[in-house]
């Protein structure tokens, strides 16, 4: 076969390949959306963190501004310790308050920031005071059957 | 009681020879890359070998990777309608895919594909003496034979990959969206949210490198290790394609194991 | 034995007889047990790779079936040497190539691919293709092996005149006994893997050594049996005596 033509086929075969690539990364996953180099870390406390894990997503007003980098146990206090990683684009109060929240009934735990009015912003390294954990299923249940116990009782 | 005696050392004898192959193809391995220097200075031989394993790959992985696309559509459909999470059959299909499927079967196809034709190919160059013929031209038969094919099967093998599972999602696309109806935004949005950039697509990527390297080694090996005779090489053919696909599979588990595990 | 410069040498035997293993010792395809092979006043098999590689560049071998590199056409074959080992020009390849094309009259075959050639064509453009580095060694591995007659004639003919413009040294390995007896100017006999008689073509046409009579003659029975050993005819087809 001409050199010219092979050269073509593999051209557009390179081609083809490196686009599927791009279209895996634009379409398919988030590298669309979420930029890791601009982000701030803060931090939090959690007693219970339920089934969150690391990567999940933390969303304010249901947008989508950053990720979970890590979750440890802090063994001074034995409560959950969740670095988080937000967008530079979207700062938040020192007075924001964390939920971790649950999408749907079963679906994917997140983390959803609800914002304070306090004027000083979150910097790098921040601790965020104010959190609420998680909602474990097994505990609304067994509150629900206390709660309807004791009702009984009276 | 003899008997019992010969069961044991044949399979001793198995397991070295077994062993000694293994050792005998690292060696091959490594001289590979050791004289690989001239086939990146005379690129146009690596863009030969492009083409008969990347290019002459091509059709097979795209309508293998669109009907996977649409079977993981429509099982995936079925399976997520009894929870009623429907829309998560975008992230079902992309996830199947970019971690799993596309790397694995891609490499399942071009170890049958391509992985075969190269070791038919050197295995006939050797029976027609062109190896030795080469040789006797003070031709570096691994630099000039070996050396292109295994980058080419190295880059192709990527490539390949990623165009199944892109496909493959469009297929899925065609039969859960275009088809039985889901909706496309929550199709490619939970997906989105779902899909990881560097956890997933790159961890499937690294996954298809590795395979590549893998199927063209072993073909390479056996090809340029088959007795210079018409069964030699019909054999050596049949050992690339299944060496390669338990090798593939087994690597699959113990990358899968190493990369996803705790995520 | 020696193969002086200039010289068109033919080595015959019985086939297995060690005549493929001797060519392989020259080219350092393999090391010998005993012995040595000298060329160019060196030992070949106490070279290393870069050694043997260059003294290899001095040789070129002519394979049994030709050994063409089935994915290139006539043209690249011939060049194959040349991108190899120099950094000659394009068009200066271009003209080298149908130098050698034309020598052996396959000039307006450049296009085809080995696939679409006859057997003596093959084995003519392999001949071109040895050739393509003026090498001052040729070996030929049963250059008349599976040829017709005409064809058969030709590549003789050709082997004798490029061994003498090129000034080169050939050894031809074979056993078409009447065809190389034709042009070549030594030969030694080889059996057993041990030169048993020598010659140039005139002494062994007249030779009255048995073996070299039935080899030259081609008779049935003489110091090469018949029959393979084995036990005793009338005992194999279980015959009681």
């Amino acid at each position: 076969m001409e050199r010219t033509t092979l050269d073509l086929w593999v051209g557009m075969f390179v081609v083809a390949g490196i686009a599927a690539l791009v279209m895996l990364a634009m379409k398919v996953g988030n590298l669309g959306t979420y930029n890791v180099s601009d982000t701030y870390q803060v931090h939090a406390y959690f007693s219970n963190i339920g089934g969150l894990k690391p990567k999940a997503s933390i969303r304010s007003a249901g947008v989508l501004v950053g990720r979970v980098t890590s979750i440890s146990l802090d063994t001074e206090r034995y409560e959950a310790d969740v670095v988080m990683s937000i967008d530079k684009r979207y700062p938040f109060p020192k007075d924001t308050f964390a939920n971790i929240l649950t999408s749907g009934l079963l679906g994917e735990q997140y983390i959803g920031l609800v914002p304070g009015g306090d004027t000083a912003m979150l910097k790098n390294g921040d601790l965020m005071k104010q959190t609420q954990s998680a909602m474990v299923l097994e505990d609304l249940i067994s509150k629900f059957m206390y709660s309807k116990a004791s009702e009984a009782a009276k | 009681m003899m008997g019992v005696v010969n069961t044991i050392r044949a399979i001793g004898h198995r397991i070295i020879n077994a062993v000694w192959r293994i050792g005998v193809a690292s060696r091959f391995f490594f001289l590979t890359l050791l004289y690989s220097g001239n086939s990146f200075r005379r690129f146009h031989l690596i863009i030969k070998e492009l083409f008969s394993s990347g290019v002459m790959s091509l059709i097979i992985i795209v309508v293998a990777g669109l009907f996977v696309g649409m079977v993981l559509g429509l099982q995936g459909y079925e399976t997520l309608k009894r929870y009623g999470s429907e829309s998560a059959l975008g992230v079902m299909v992309a996830l199947g895919l970019v971690r799993e499927l596309g790397p694995v079967m891609a490499a399942l196809l071009f170890a049958s594909r391509a992985g075969s034709a190269m070791t038919a190919e050197i295995g006939l160059m050797k029976a027609t003496e062109q190896i030795s013929a080469m040789e006797m031209m003070a031709v570096n038969p691994i630099a000039r034979i070996v050396a292109p094919r295994f980058w080419a099967g190295v880059i192709s093998m990527p490539l390949l990959a990623a165009l199944f599972s892109a496909v493959g999602i469009f297929g899925g696309y065609l039969v859960g969206v275009v088809q039985i109806g889901v909706d496309a935004g929550s199709f490619w949005s939970q997906m989105q949210a779902a899909v990881d950039f560097r956890e997933d697509i790159m961890n499937g990527m690294i996954k298809s490198l590795v395979f590549g390297v893998v199927v063209t080694v072993i073909a390479l090996f056996e090809g340029f290790d088959a007795p210079p005779t018409a069964e030699g090489v019909s054999g050596a053919t049949t050992r690339t394609v299944v060496t390669s696909s338990l090798a593939i599979l087994m690597l699959d588990f113990v990358l899968t194991a190493i990369m996803f595990r705790g995520a | 034995m020696t193969f002086p410069k200039g010289k068109l040498i033919a080595i015959m035997g019985l086939s297995g007889c060690g005549k493929t293993t001797l060519l392989r010792h020259i080219g350092g395809a393999l090391k010998p047990d005993r012995g040595y092979v000298k060329f160019d006043g060196q030992n070949i098999h106490e070279l290393n790779q870069d050694g043997l590689y260059a003294m290899r560049r001095k040789m070129g071998m002519l394979f049994q079936f030709g050994a063409l590199f089935t994915d290139m056409s006539v043209y690249d074959n011939v060049a194959f040497q040349m991108r190899e080992h120099t950094d000659l020009p394009e068009d200066l390849i271009h003209n080298l190539v149908m130098m050698k094309l034309h020598a052996v009259g396959l000039r307006g075959a450049q296009y085809m691919m080995p696939s679409e050639l006859s057997g003596g064509m093959a084995r003519r453009v392999a001949l071109a293709r040895t050739m393509a580095l003026d090498p001052v060694l040729v070996m030929y591995d049963e250059p008349f092996a599976g040829l017709d007659p005409i064809s058969m004639t030709v590549i003789g003919d050709l082997i004798r005149s490029l061994n003498d413009t090129l000034g080169a040294t050939s050894i031809i390995v074979t056993h078409d006994i009447q065809e190389s007896l034709k042009i070549v100017d030594y030969v030694y006999f080889m059996a057993q893997g041990v030169i048993v008689a020598e010659g140039t073509p005139a002494e062994l046409r007249v030779s009255e050594k048995d073996f070299v009579r039935q080899f030259v003659h081609g008779e049935m029975d003489g110091p090469v049996p018949f029959h393979y050993p084995g036990v005793d005819y009338r005992q194999a087809l279980n015959l009681r005596v």
